[in-house]
């Protein structure tokens, strides 16, 4: 065991091991200062957040020796019943579940809150694994492709009701997994067009879209070369679903949509132009993106300061030290720290896509990318929030926001996958 | 292409996330100043404003307090309307209306409600105060007025405005600045500098401690004290002179170009623009646009000089050499420009320089100042070298001394006659009338102080101002220290002062001698027009006196100018003469010119010209 161990410490890929705790280094920082209050100066108060937060950063120490510990198969081995028992733990909030901040998300353990959707992140990444490195699926089918997306979408559709949109976005992402895997670029390209027929009808409306779309056919056909044949009635078809999609989006938007959606998709596309409104909309939904962006802005290149955030200590920034942590990196660090933050996300991301690439084993690399999928749009869409660029979605920073079982959850993800990554060359014995 | 796909996605985000930034951090990113922070309140703790003393050490201007009643609109429960107006003695239209704006305001923040309520309302208003949630009193600091003279000297405070808001950042809206005089001249000394305490808020604007612990707080600094030349005593008497007419007197010390007394012609007690009633009291006078309170005649009225401008030509003349003393010169009872005749009242016959000076001779002066001009082959030379001779003396320009208004008065040089007559279309006796101080010259009273100083010290002066001391430390600005030396030079100043002293010995001042004080003087008396519906009308001349006393060891400079008061040795005169006496002996023996400028007023004279009637100017009776 010795011997392995040892040979097991020289065969990690300590450079992503490296930004890991850089980032949870940095992350403590961030926290201990948005939650600390003058005359209270011990860093090991464990009655406050920041301290408590040096507990699960004490138990995180723990839990990466156990998953080291553990056979590197173990987890493909028992990926099916981890994933089952995510399932469960996930219905049984419906029952026993606590209710935090109005999300039913939590168990409550006496000594600590259990967020099951962080189990179930690293579970379905691993049952997706294990579904498409299996001998006998095949992507390019359609009924495998059905069953693929099951996975991901069971879990997602538990945790809609909670609610917690933000998990069920990070379940959908796993899609990146089967594109990898082969799956058909389309699927990518048709959600992308979706999604910009979304937001162009809410900003333009529907006649506009069609107007341009029908200029740009129009265009098309005019300069296309006379001897190229192109069938007209499927283009008139994807014409008509466009039509009908924009339409039904201005449907949703103004009667399934709750007004608080609307308010957030007003403030993230500006669709509001009356300045009173603006400032109503700024003191109520648009509050938390408007005092993020003041905080962020008044940071500038290098900063206040450690512990010298006046907007931090003020408690301007709900949430700082959970979703809106990245507004005291930015405060009080200025641009150099969330420059920092960001570069060390991005090459913590891009050195995971590396290491997933020189897996032989199919299981690990699609395990790996599922990993990248969840850190990244958690990442994408935490950082995207805070600096007012994407709508308002409750969704932690990994291994930055205060709470024990977003970082459990995040570092297993990930060690998860480096333990696999260190033993990629001894598989088979 | 699916491999990269993550990749190139990340490094996407990556890039937009960084730009997205450096937006905010970087391009948006306004200032890192405390003072604009939401998060830090800044409370300011205000020095007392500097007091003001006299020359003696008397005191001028200092502090009273002054109570706001201060309303926090939020935290207003319901009250008796009617009783609580009874109370701070305004109407319920009024109140209801303040009460509106400080709500707008802020409903958290503290408004003013009645400003300045005097100290008797404040002791009535004190115990009943607690009974009216949301108002509060608010201890302010007012000038206080230990004079009722020396209005235009001292200036007056007002609010800052929004143009100096965004000029000067020490200013913060509602605070007080120096607007005129030597409030605004010495406004850093006066007002200190006030200390600041940071403090750290929360997002309910509540106080969560100081900010930083208080490393940027400051104390505040004292108002320094100040003393200044002038000198309370003359200054009270020469207003008091002054009643019923209007005009500009400075008197200042020679050797040290300190200013005595500086008094402008209606003025005004100083104590009306403070308090509750400034506002309303600063638009009477201001708008008083026939009697002109708030203009400051001492150095903004600008005139001819009249006849002490004759002691200037004739010691240019000495300096040029074109006439000694005893140089004779005729007058036939006037004096010829082209083929017209001006008049003179010496009474003709040969004069001489002392003469000429004593009996103020019209036609000695013009003729002297041909001669200064014949000395140059063309007009244009004679006239940039009697220029600068004139300027000399510290005319037609800016004194620099630091009273914050003036005007430069006007001498003119060839450039001006060439606007006025064509490039070289003139020649000196288009100009002569200048001789006697009448023609394009022009001075403001505060000037021709000066050049009666520099004649009195034989040749220089010292830029007149008005700070003495700071804290007792003398002012050491090297510009009021500076001595500037004429053109002319000391040895011709004699037979002029000379001249000027018979003046009152058997001249045009005879009948004004003061016992045991030898003065110099010269009277004045300047033509003056005026346009009555499109009319050039001429009014009644401007009496003007220039003085200096003892003669051998001057004291006192004084010029005195009054608006109408017909000839020199009248108004002029006789006040000249009684600021001279107060100031060297304390009290008055000429009790009967004394007597004669209390009960007399001009407002007869000042009331012709916009009668719509005919009048008679010149008036021999009084």
């Amino acid at each position: 065991m010795s011997a392995t161990g040892k040979g097991l410490l020289k065969r990690l890929d300590w450079a992503s091991i490296l930004i890991f705790m850089l980032l949870v280094g940095i992350g403590w920082i961030n926290i201990y200062s948005s939650t600390y209050s003058q005359g209270q100066e011990n860093m090991f108060n464990f009655s406050t957040l920041y301290g408590k937060q040096l507990i699960f950063i004490g138990l995180n120490v723990v839990l990466i020796i156990i998953v080291l510990a553990l056979e590197s198969n173990f987890f493909e081995r028992f990926s099916s019943v981890i994933y089952v028992i995510s399932l469960v733990l996930l219905l049984g909030l419906f029952v026993f579940g606590t209710t935090i901040a109005g999300a039913t998300s939590w168990y409550n353990l006496g000594f600590f809150n259990l967020q099951p959707s962080e189990l179930a992140k690293v579970a379905t990444a691993l049952a997706l694994a294990k579904y498409l490195s299996d001998i006998q699926t095949d992507i390019k089918r359609n009924k495998d492709q059905l069953f693929a997306f099951l996975i991901l979408l069971i879990p997602a559709f538990l945790v809609i009701p909670q609610p917690d949109p933000g998990s069920a976005l990070v379940f959908f992402s796993l899609v990146f997994v089967l594109f990898r895997e082969g799956i058909s670029i389309y699927y990518l390209g048709i959600s992308l067009f979706a999604i910009l027929i979304f937001i162009s009808t809410l900003m333009f409306g529907t006649i506009w879209i069609i107007i341009i779309l029908g200029v740009l056919l129009g265009l098309f056909f005019l300069l296309k070369k006379q001897s190229l044949k192109i069938p007209i009635i499927p283009i008139l078809v994807v014409f008509l679903i466009t039509f009908l999609f924009s339409l039904s989006v201005n449907f949703v938007f103004e009667n399934i949509f709750e007004q608080r959606h609307r308010d957030r998709f007003s403030l993230w596309l500006s669709l509001e132009k009356d300045p009173n409104k603006l400032e109503e909309i700024r003191k109520t939904i648009g509050y938390n993106t408007y005092q993020s962006e003041k905080a962020i802005e008044s940071g500038g290149l290098f900063g206040k300061g450690f512990l010298e955030g006046t907007r931090t200590k003020g408690d301007f920034v709900p949430e700082q030290h959970t979703d809106y942590i990245f507004t005291t990196v930015g405060e009080e660090w200025g641009f150099v720290g969330t420059s920092t933050v960001i570069i060390l996300f991005t090459l913590l991301l891009l050195r995971l896509v590396f290491m997933a690439e020189r897996q032989k084993n199919a299981f690990n690399r699609m395990y790996g990318y599922g990993v990248i999928s969840i850190l990244f749009v958690h990442y994408f869409i935490n950082i995207g929030m805070v600096i007012g660029v994407l709508p308002t979605i409750g969704i932690p920073l990994p291994f930055f926001s205060y709470g024990g079982s977003g970082l459990l959850g995040f570092t297993a993800l990930l060690f998860i996958f480096i333990k696999m990554d260190a033993n990629r060359l001894k598989e088979g014995f | 292409m699916k491999k990269l796909l993550l990749s190139s996605i990340i490094i996407i985000i990556g890039l937009s996330f960084i730009g997205r930034l450096s937006y905010l951090q970087l391009f948006n990113y306004s200032t890192s100043q405390v003072t604009e922070d939401i998060a830090v309140k800044a409370i300011y703790d205000y020095p007392e404003r500097g007091y003001i003393y006299d020359r003696n050490g008397k005191l001028l201007v200092a502090n009273q307090p002054a109570f706001d009643v201060m309303v926090i609109p939020r935290e207003v429960k319901k009250l008796d309307t009617l009783e609580f107006c009874n109370l701070l003695g305004i109407e319920k239209k009024e109140f209801i209306k303040q009460i509106a704006k400080a709500k707008n305001y802020s409903p958290r923040l503290p408004s003013v409600l009645v400003p300045q309520l005097s100290k008797t309302d404040y002791a009535r208003l004190q115990e009943k105060m607690r009974k009216y949630s949301g108002f509060y009193i608010q201890k302010r600091s007012l000038r206080f007025y230990d004079t009722k003279s020396g209005a235009n000297v001292f200036g007056f405070i007002s609010e800052v405005n929004d143009f100096e808001l965004t000029e000067n950042p020490y200013y913060k809206q509602g605070e007080l600045k120096g607007r005129t005089g030597i409030e605004k001249q010495y406004e850093e000394l006066l007002r200190g500098r006030k200390g600041v305490k940071y403090i750290q808020k929360d997002r309910f604007n509540r106080d969560i401690g100081p900010y930083k612990n208080g490393a940027l707080d400051t104390l505040p600094q004292q108002g320094k004290e100040i003393k200044i030349t002038i000198d309370k005593v003359l200054q009270e008497y020469g207003e008091l002179l002054m009643t019923g007419k209007r005009g500009g007197i400075v008197a200042i010390e020679p050797a040290t170009g300190e200013i005595l007394a500086m008094i402008s012609g209606p003025s005004y007690d100083p104590s009306l623009l403070v308090g509750r009633d400034r506002s309303r009291n600063y638009t009477k006078l201001y708008y008083d646009s026939i009697a002109k309170p708030t203009y400051d005649r001492s150095v903004l009225a600008q005139t001819s000089p009249g006849s002490p401008f004759k002691a200037i030509n004739a010691l240019i003349a000495l300096q040029e050499e074109v006439i000694t003393p005893e140089t004779r010169i005729q007058c036939f009872n006037g004096f010829y420009v082209g083929k017209r005749k001006r008049g003179c009242h010496c009474g003709g016959g040969f004069r001489e320089l002392n003469d000429g000076i004593f009996n103020s001779c019209n036609a000695y002066f013009a003729g002297t100042f041909r001669k200064i001009f014949d000395k140059y082959p063309d007009s244009d030379e004679g006239l940039e070298v009697w220029d600068k001779h004139v300027k000399s003396f510290g005319l037609g320009g800016f004194l620099g001394s630091d009273i914050p208004t003036g005007r430069s008065g006007l001498i003119p040089t060839p450039a001006t006659y060439d606007r006025m007559y064509g490039d070289g279309r003139w020649s000196s006796s288009y100009f002569i009338s200048n001789a006697i101080g009448q023609g394009e010259v022009l001075v403001t009273p505060i000037q021709l102080a000066n050049m009666t100083a520099t004649i009195a010290n034989r040749g220089h002066y010292i830029v007149p101002h008005l700070l003495k001391e700071v804290e007792g430390l003398p002012n050491n600005d090297p510009t009021f220290n500076e001595i500037h030396h004429t053109t002319v030079d000391k040895k011709h100043f004699e037979p002029v002062v000379q001249g000027m002293a018979e003046v009152y010995l058997h001249g045009t001042a005879r009948r004004l001698q003061v016992k045991d004080i030898d003065i110099a003087g010269k009277t004045g008396t300047v033509e003056n027009f005026t346009r009555i519906d499109g009319v050039r009308t001429q009014l009644t001349d401007h009496s003007v006196f220039v003085a200096f006393a003892p003669v051998n060891n001057p004291k006192i400079a004084i010029a005195v100018y009054i608006e109408n008061g017909y000839y020199g040795a009248r108004h002029a005169g006789h006040i000249a003469s009684l600021l001279i006496e107060k100031y060297l002996k304390g009290d008055i023996t000429r009790t009967d010119l004394e007597k004669k400028m209390l009960e007399t007023t001009l407002e007869k004279e000042y009331a012709k010209p916009l009668s719509g009637e005919p009048f008679r100017i010149n008036e021999r009776n009084w």
